[in-house]
């Protein structure tokens, strides 16, 4: 049924809670076009001042990384320890660092 | 990553993807849309997630009922405030459900085939204003123990979409409760009103709360994937000791003659539910079952060419931006 039609695409809905802080994943809906998106938005997940600014984006142009191939893509920094901190060794004496 | 957590990381990657899924979850960390999951821990997502939203749509119908009828302003607004954030909660399930990989059109045809249940509650009649206040206080009451559990729930949608659905809802149990005060302190008939909601909406309530523990098929199961953190008689219970001093404020009388407190368990005893009556309403024999199917049905297919229209319209903006661009 749904190939005889097109359907409202998908959307994925940021929301920034107030200033200051960043626009945050709160979900998704359907819309036919990005206006009625930015309303529906407004409307499923502000009722409550829960905004200042809503960002929303189709769901297609959004390219996420596999967590199937989180090795590959994550791995390489957990051997570069000296990324840290932590790696280097100071006196005790030294303060402030 | 230490050398200790590198070692358990290829430790983990001789086992089996199940195995490392199950030890996943008994570590309380969450499973997100993209992650292997088994197909059976899909399905039950996709079934409970869904039949929790078809809940919360069809359950705007037996209060649509009252919107025009609500005794004052004040009533009015918090009820539409109300039967919108069903809405609401409907728009954050079904999109939880979708990330499931099944399509929302999928859902709807479930729901309107009949083939997808919803909360057998929403198939009683709404007969008097009182019922607005009996279904806050009981049916909101009922579904928030029901659902603060699932807050913690494995599937990393689900349990952020239910967040949202239970700081939302305790408003809706509140103007309930509020609605019962206000009758039970007006004339005798109006306490007579209330009386009579209570009557007809205790048992359905309790029932709300599912089978027996030794009847239900799928607790043992769901408590392991943390889909269920207590069983459904330890949530009945918990609703019957908590409602019980609540209809006392009110000077109400629940309709069960069994119903007394145990000094020895600290909790009340309570009679027998009919389970008869229970199975026949999820059967789809209860007293409006097909009425609210075809309500449901209706909007749908009298907002379709709304759905188009919209559609339409977008595809004919999307075309003049294009030929103004060229």
């Amino acid at each position: 049924m749904s190939d005889k039609k097109k359907n409202w695409p998908l959307w994925e809905v940021f929301v920034r809670s107030k200033n200051g802080l960043e626009h945050r994943h709160f979900g998704s809906l359907h819309a036919a076009d990005e206006e009625m998106a930015l309303e529906n938005a407004r409307d499923v997940y502000t009722r409550r001042s829960e905004g200042v600014s809503i960002w929303v984006v189709e769901s297609k142009h959004i390219k996420a990384s596999n967590p199937d191939e989180n090795g590959e893509m994550f791995e390489p920094a957990a051997d570069k320890v000296y990324r840290h901190p932590t790696f280097y060794d100071l006196p005790d004496e030294v303060k402030h660092m | 990553m230490s050398e200790q957590e590198v070692k358990n990381s290829w430790a983990e990657h001789s086992r089996s993807l199940e195995e490392i899924f199950e030890a996943k979850i008994a570590r309380d960390e969450k499973i997100e849309p993209k992650d292997w999951m088994p197909e059976k821990y899909r399905k039950t997502h996709i079934r409970q997630i869904s039949q929790h939203a078809h809940s919360e749509i069809v359950g705007m119908l037996p209060e649509g009922n009252w919107i025009t009828r609500a005794p004052s302003l004040r009533r009015k607004v918090a009820l539409l405030a109300k039967v919108q954030d069903e809405a609401g909660h409907g728009l954050y399930l079904y999109s939880a459900c979708e990330t499931l990989g099944i399509s929302r059109e999928e859902l709807y045809e479930q729901l309107h085939s009949g083939k997808a249940k919803y909360s057998s509650i929403f198939n009683y009649p709404t007969v008097t204003w009182a019922d607005m206040g009996a279904i806050g206080w009981l049916v909101d009451g009922a579904a928030i123990i029901n659902q603060v559990p699932l807050c913690n729930t494995s599937f990393g949608p689900y349990a952020r979409a239910m967040v949202r659905v239970c700081k939302e809802e305790s408003f809706h149990q509140r103007q309930g409760y509020e609605i019962m005060l206000t009758l039970c302190r007006g004339t005798e008939e109006q306490k007579q009103m209330a009386q009579d909601a209570l009557n007809r909406w205790w048992w359905p309530s309790l029932m709300m709360f599912g089978p027996t523990d030794a009847e239900s098929t799928h607790t043992e199961q769901s408590m392991k994937w943390k889909l269920k953190r207590k069983t459904n008689d330890e949530l009945r219970q918990q609703f019957i000791d908590q409602t019980v001093p609540q209809a006392e404020i009110l000077g109400l009388t629940i309709p069960d003659e069994d119903l007394k407190w145990n000094e020895e368990t600290g909790q009340y005893d309570f009679g027998k539910i009919n389970w008869d009556e229970f199975w026949q309403v999820v059967k789809g024999h209860g007293p409006c079952n097909k009425e609210r199917l075809q309500t449901r049905v209706d909007a749908w297919e009298n907002g379709e060419w709304v759905r188009d229209a919209a559609m339409a319209y977008s595809e004919k903006q999307a075309a003049k931006k294009v030929q103004k661009a060229s």
